[in-house]
């Protein structure tokens, strides 16, 4: 602002100083009387260097072959995603609350939800939540709001965090999450079974599991069949171009994190929730949806829909107190799942089937390496590492330039030598070799240490 | 703008079109049926589009051209700090070493990222004078359901069971909806006469069964209220907590610290005060700092720094934690444009934003007041206020014949994004301004005047407001007919 602007808009205002109009508001007692404590501003090449600096302290996807997924994965994100997010129409606009001006974000939700209506076997989808595990909790409150029960019955195939979020919502709204356990890498069904009772609000399992095993999911759901329970299935949504989409299996609720469809990894976020649902919970759904109709000439328009689910409408008889989601993150996956396309993702699919398979193979054909499983598996396996440190081995292999994946001990008691490794289209037969050839000699010394500390 | 007929990706292309070229299959092929079983197969392919990368590209280019943004247009937006986003913070966040980062990257691997976080923790503590901060929650209504779950964990801790929490009915809609879903009522506080909450009606209203109040401040009226102190001790009196919605943060930055005024938790909003781009809707992020008697039951993990300087992630860090909100570490990405816009502007940058954005706003204030718009569309509340303001078109809708919502629409085809509308609740026909601190003068003249043009005009002939936009992509949309019979997927072939 130049001296000239801000003398003619005091004088317009009838103040003589911006500090006058603070004074004349804000209370003597609360004003703070003192610069903040924050170091002084940089121009924007140091601002810059400083950041760089940071991300070089950190190690990334680009610094070593990694197997690290565990929720979140290594995908190519196409350069066409780059291109199209960084236009300033997509990036910088409000919600679309003004639907004769946001016509480009309106039409890409309703191709989003599309899209994951698809994907999913079901026909309603919002147009995304913040991210999976919220997402799972969300569907926890669906629940609530359709049944009022007080019991979640959980498989600890679920994510750990969409466990421990879906804990923390619960406890607000006033239900009880009860776990059951795996058996033979997967959700033990006489256990899920017997869990299961006509208190049960909600039933939440994860396909393929968070040890990487394709669930029977038509049998868990079809378990919950005699309960009041909504059936929630967290889904990674890359294998869905090969494994039966939940509408086929029962399932009325699927949630999942959108990150693998053209979203960075960023550290953990942002990236999208999905959340579709059968045609009963439309209105029981959290977030925005985008609905199609025409404007006053009769042209084909967009709008957001059903909006008295929403929280600007009906404050505290929302369906969810979303209001910024991720629209944004959204549409990168919807781009993204267009440029798959129909067979592309299949193929995707194909590929991890075929790699993963293989990667496990290699791997438990290695001494002191046993799977933890034999389940089916399409993107992401457990092994054991026999009686090793993993964390030591981690330290290896990452030495070595390869980061083998997720040490599962961290979250599983169960499995305190477990190590769960993923695959993406990023990681080729080269790439499997090189772990399985690292992996083996971490091992191999970690056992010879281990011997050696105990002789 | 664009104007032609809407087709979706999914009416493009055709069969066995793509943009995408799989990687072949390196690894020796085992037959796919051993691998996975047929009964756990999918039968049909999802239907997804089948388009040339060429015609992916025009699709959503085109799309894009039929939206309204902050780099081509002013959004005077109340409650909601549309204010530039600077493209420096793009490019940071798109290095690898913060983009391609893996979210259970091991801490010592993760130096840098853990590093930024932990500086961006102190500085958000310095602005709101509550030094304890959890990046975690993912948006501004996410930390509301942080702040009210760290409310009942508080109160249980010692061993009360408080059912109500009260929020003006100035409120924003995200406070009533978290205050349910976390299990309270709400119970709503009256305003009194000049903009502020209503003393009489909130004494009346707090006693022992009350958990928390939840208060923006300034308030959605853009007054700050002058009673903050009192409000503070009279919730603390009966042991409530006190609740900061940031969602107008912008207003005070420097100047004043919700901590100082007895706050207990408040949110921030990284994609309003701190530049984080809207997105369209998102994302977003609402990190939430407390104080110290808050501090136990903040979100694992948590970040803590070792005397040697380095940084670790500790997942027992809060001893009663409530737990997790979401998954890994919170919206990094928004972290990274945020600290670049704090490291950018520093201590003095942040409290001339503020200053800059309360000029702003009583300047645009004044200006439509000498244009005469103040005469159809009277300020609702107080003579000045902070950096938004609510004018009721009540007396424009009596005199000229046309509602907010149609001012709103006529604003479009002047080339502007028009206010909130309708919020606060509490006044009719509302419009809530809020031009921001990165706008010029000559901006806010421009959109004063075209007030003023449209106001004229309909001294006029009222229908022109009344039928408008005109030059938009589409004229104004049927939203009832969306709502009755949605239509909310492309029906495709089989």
């Amino acid at each position: 602002m130049t001296d000239a602007d801000l003398a003619e808009m005091l004088s317009a205002i009838g103040v003589s100083s911006i500090q006058e109009l603070f004074d004349r508001q804000i209370p003597a007692d609360v004003r703070l009387g003192r610069p903040l404590d924050l170091p002084a501003g940089l121009p924007e090449q140091e601002v810059y260097a400083h950041l760089r600096d940071l991300a070089a302290r950190n190690v990334s996807a680009e610094d070593e072959i990694t197997f690290l997924g565990a929720g979140m994965y290594d995908h190519y994100v196409p350069a066409v995603i780059d291109m199209l997010l960084g236009r300033s129409e997509f990036l910088t606009p409000y919600t679309p609350y003004q639907p004769e001006v946001s016509q480009g974000n309106l039409q890409a939700m309703f191709e989003y939800q599309t899209a994951i209506s698809e994907l999913t076997g079901l026909p309603v989808s919002n147009a995304s939540v913040y991210e999976g595990p919220s997402a799972v909790a969300s569907a926890g409150y669906l629940a609530r709001l359709a049944n009022g029960k007080p019991k979640f019955v959980v498989s600890r195939g679920l994510h750990p965090h969409s466990r421990e979020t879906l804990a923390t919502y619960a406890h607000g709204f006033g239900a009880e999450v009860v776990e059951v356990p795996l058996k033979d890498g997967v959700t033990d069904h006489e256990a899920w079974a017997a869990a299961i009772d006509g208190d049960t609000g909600a039933v939440f399992f994860q396909q393929p599991n968070f040890l990487g095993a394709v669930e029977d999911a038509a049998a868990l759901s079809a378990a919950a069949k005699d309960s009041p329970a909504v059936v929630v299935g967290q889904y990674d949504p890359i294998p869905l171009g090969i494994l039966k989409p939940p509408g086929e299996c029962g399932v009325d609720v699927c949630v999942g994190e959108g990150q693998a469809l053209g979203n960075r990894l960023d550290f953990g976020g942002p990236s999208f929730g999905f959340f579709a649902a059968t045609e009963a919970y439309l209105r029981r759904m959290p977030g925005r949806i985008a609905g199609e109709t025409v404007d006053a000439d009769g042209r084909r328009g967009f709008v957001l829909t059903l909006q008295t689910r929403e929280q600007h409408i009906r404050r505290e008889k929302a369906t969810s107190n979303i209001c910024t989601a991720q629209a944004l993150n959204a549409l990168a996956g919807v781009v993204y799942l267009s440029w798959l396309g129909r067979q592309g993702l299949v193929e995707l699919g194909e590929l991890l089937l075929q790699r993963t398979h293989y990667a496990r193979e290699q791997l438990v054909a290695l001494d002191g390496v046993a799977a933890l499983h034999e389940q089916p598996v399409v993107r992401e396996f457990a092994v054991s590492l026999e009686g090793v440190d993993v964390a030591a081995v981690i330290r290896r292999c990452q030495d070595a330039g390869v980061n083998p994946g997720y040490a599962l001990g961290r979250e599983y008691d169960e499995f305190p030598d477990g190590l769960l490794v993923a695959l993406t289209e990023q990681r080729s037969k080269a790439d499997i070799d090189r772990l399985v050839e690292v992996l083996g000699a971490a091992v191999a010394a970690e056992r010879g240490a281990t011997v050696g500390a105990s002789a | 703008m664009q104007r032609d007929r809407a087709t979706t990706i999914f009416e493009k292309g055709a069969a066995g079109r793509r943009a995408f070229v799989a990687p072949a299959v390196d690894v020796p092929e085992v037959d796919g049926a051993k691998l996975l079983p047929p009964a756990f197969r999918r039968d049909a392919e999802a239907r997804l589009p089948e388009v040339s990368e060429p015609e992916l590209v025009r699709h959503y280019v085109k799309l894009s051209r039929r939206n309204f943004d902050l780099d081509t247009g002013f959004y005077p937006l109340g409650s909601c700090t549309m204010k530039h986003n600077p493209r420096l913070h793009e490019r940071v966040a798109s290095l690898a070493g913060h983009s391609r980062l893996h979210p259970l990257q091991s801490p010592e691997r993760a130096q840098g990222a853990l590093e930024l976080m932990y500086n961006l923790e102190r500085a958000l503590g310095e602005v709101s004078g509550l030094p304890h901060v959890s990046l975690q929650p993912s948006a501004g209504s996410h930390g509301e359901l942080a702040g009210v779950l760290l409310t009942r964990a508080f109160h249980e801790d010692r061993g009360q069971v408080r059912k109500k929490v009260l929020t003006p009915d100035t409120a924003h809609g995200t406070n009533p909806a978290t205050v349910t879903m976390a299990g309270f009522e709400v119970v709503k506080v009256g305003t009194n006469e000049d903009g502020g909450v209503d003393l009489d009606d909130l004494r009346a209203k707090a006693d022992e069964t009350v958990a928390c109040l939840m208060l923006t401040n300034p308030n959605t009226l853009g007054v700050f209220d002058p009673n903050i102190t009192e409000i503070a001790k009279i919730v603390h009196d009966v042991g409530a907590t006190l609740y900061y919605d940031g969602a107008n943060l912008n207003a005070i930055m420097g100047k004043a610290r919700p901590g100082d005024m007895g706050f207990d938790i408040v949110h921030f909003n990284l994609h309003k005060s701190f530049t984080q781009p809207h997105g369209g809707g998102g994302p977003g992020s609402g990190p939430i700092a407390v104080s110290e008697r808050m501090k136990p039951y903040l979100m694992n993990p948590r970040i803590v720094k070792a005397d040697d300087g380095s940084f670790d992630l500790d997942d027992h860090g809060y001893e009663k934690s409530i737990g997790r909100l979401r998954g890994f570490q919170g919206n990094y990405g928004c972290f990274v444009r945020s600290y670049a816009y704090i490291c950018s502007l520093g201590a003095e940058g942040l409290t001339d934003a503020s200053e800059t954005a309360v000029l702003n706003a009583n300047y645009l204030l004044a200006k439509l007041k000498a244009l005469g718009v103040l005469d159809h569309l009277p300020l609702a509340f107080g003579e000045v206020c902070m950096h938004e303001f609510v004018l009721s078109g009540s007396p424009m809708k009596r005199d000229l014949g046309i509602k907010t919502l149609d001012l709103a629409k006529r604003l479009l085809d002047h080339g502007y994004h028009p206010p909130t509308v309708y919020f606060p609740l509490l006044v009719d026909e509302a419009l809530l301004v809020e031009p921001t601190e990165t706008e010029t003068k000559e901006t806010l003249d421009g959109f004063a005047e075209a007030l003023a043009a449209i106001l004229t005009e309909a001294g006029t002939d009222p229908l022109i407001a009344q039928n408008a936009p005109y030059t938009t992509p589409v004229r104004r949309l049927d939203e009832a007919a969306a709502a009755k019979r949605p239509v909310i997927r492309q029906p495709l072939p089989a």
